[in-house]
């Protein structure tokens, strides 16, 4: 019998058989798992809140030669507790998790880039530092980066040209120049291409300070960028939700009581 | 494979919830060996079920007739909604009789990784209930897990603004469980002790 440890982030349970579950992890050294929990929903079980979704946890596991057994579970950093009070921030991270498993096609593949990113995408969120949905942006314009899709977006994606961007094409991967264009092809503002660039850099001082429009244009964009890149797309995406936010909102667009939902265009 | 009829009855067991392939096939064989009158009866309950009973139009719990039987008793009290995920959960909860109010079974939690949405669930019916102003109490009592707590954030902010008194089932539930499988003790307690619940 092979015992192994592993951290990881829990990102989807599905329920199994009469009170067990499935368990998927992002862990740190073997990529994407799937394991099985004998009980969780029961009361008396000892894993508890270890093995729900977000939740930062060192675990045991036996392997077998279907699924693996988790057999301890120990929370490193239970994100979830933090994330479920404010519904915007929730929908935002459940995105996150979902487009952390769909860009770790290879099941048992290590990924630790695309872990270390969902770790430090989860913890800015929990952070409450800024707006979720330049978090979750942020997030998603990496994740495709590590994937090997980063969007060209200082730069003309077909002839390389540094000035004039005009437009943004999805399919030829990004920014494209004024003589590149061509006819149906989005025409963002320029501070949204700056707001792009600004979160795949890490610039959080532009990024805080930047207009509504230019954030809704820039989700707009991310998640079409996004959908194009994975096929069947992100379901979550759909109920990612811009709410009252408290903090991280200089550019007040928590003046809106009313949810919106996201546009995925 | 096995020869058409039975290939069928495996892959109809094989879409209930939680029947794997291999259970269906179990299920399917000792079905064959079975007596008679025991499959009879067996297809006897399973058409009744989709022929009689329905869910009642005010609160969604599984019914006989148009409202069930707890909208239809005039004792309980209509000044306070207790609002679950699905049915099994009210009968969790009536075999506590610490709850005299009534339901609401909302048909599941918001799940987005599921494709799962407010819109998705009975919260418009919800929304309808709370319009005439005879509900004061709004128990919040979906699954002590994170789909769970998520949907009762969502309903709490959405019920704001209408100044209801709105509590959520105590601690000492087992957390990332299910709420069928609380104990009657443990799930009275959460109810004697449930919190206000603010956001
Ligand atoms: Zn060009
Ligand atoms: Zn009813």
């Amino acid at each position: 019998m092979t015992l192994y440890r592993d951290e990881g982030i829990v990102l989807r349970t599905q329920k199994l058989g009469e009170a067990d579950r499935i368990v998927t992890v992002l862990t740190r050294r073997t990529g994407r798992i799937r394991a099985a929990a004998k009980g969780v929903r029961k009361t008396k079980s000892r894993f508890g809140a270890r093995l729900e979704p977000f939740t930062h946890v060192d675990l045991q596991l036996y392997e077998r030669r279907s699924l693996d057994l988790i057999t301890q579970a120990e929370t490193l950093r239970p994100y979830g507790e933090r994330l479920v009070t404010d519904y915007p921030r929730y929908t935002a991270g459940t995105a996150m998790l979902e487009t952390a498993e769909r860009l770790t096609a290879e099941e048992g593949e290590p990924a630790l880039r695309q872990f270390l990113l969902l770790l430090g995408g989860l913890r800015t969120l929990a952070e409450r530092d800024h707006d979720p949905r330049l978090v979750l942006d942020a997030f998603l314009l990496r994740s495709l980066s590590v994937a090997g899709w980063a969007p060209a977006l200082d730069e003309c994606c077909r002839c390389g040209t540094r000035g004039g961007l005009r437009g943004f094409a999805i399919a030829a991967g990004g920014a494209v120049c004024a003589n590149c264009r061509q006819p149906g092809a989005a025409t963002p503002a320029p501070p949204t291409f700056a707001l792009m660039l600004a979160l795949l850099r890490g610039d959080w001082e532009y990024a805080d300070g930047s207009e509504a429009r230019y954030r809704a244009e820039c989700s707009g964009l991310v998640a079409a960028y996004l959908q194009w890149h994975l096929e069947h797309g992100i379901r979550s995406l759909r109920h990612v939700e811009r709410g009252p936010d408290d903090a991280g909102d200089p550019a007040g667009t928590a003046a809106d009581d009313e949810p919106i939902t996201r546009e995925t265009v | 494979m096995y020869e058409g009829v039975v290939q069928n009855l495996i892959d109809e067991l094989g879409r209930l919830p939680g029947v794997g392939p291999k259970s269906a096939q179990r299920i399917a064989f000792h079905l064959l060996a079975a007596d008679p009158a025991d499959v009879e009866r067996l297809t006897k309950a399973l058409k009744e079920v989709k022929d009689k009973v329905r869910f009642c139009r005010t609160c969604g719990n599984v019914a006989e007739e148009e409202e069930c039987r707890i909208c239809r008793d005039a004792r309980r009290d209509p000044s306070v909604i207790c609002v679950v995920e699905e049915s099994k959960d009210v009968v969790a909860i009536e075999k506590t009789r610490e709850f005299r109010g009534r339901y609401h079974v909302l048909g599941g939690a918001i799940s987005p990784i599921e494709g799962v949405g407010p819109e998705d669930l009975r919260i418009r019916e919800l929304m309808q209930r709370l319009a005439d102003g005879t509900i004061t109490e709004l128990i919040l009592a979906t699954d002590p897990n994170l789909e769970g707590e998520a949907t009762a954030t969502y309903l709490a902010r959405l019920v704001k603004p209408m100044g209801l008194t709105v509590t959520r089932l105590a601690s000492g539930l087992p957390v990332g469980g299910d709420l069928e499988y609380a104990d009657e003790v443990t799930l009275g307690r959460a109810f004697e002790g449930r919190r206000l619940l603010d956001v």
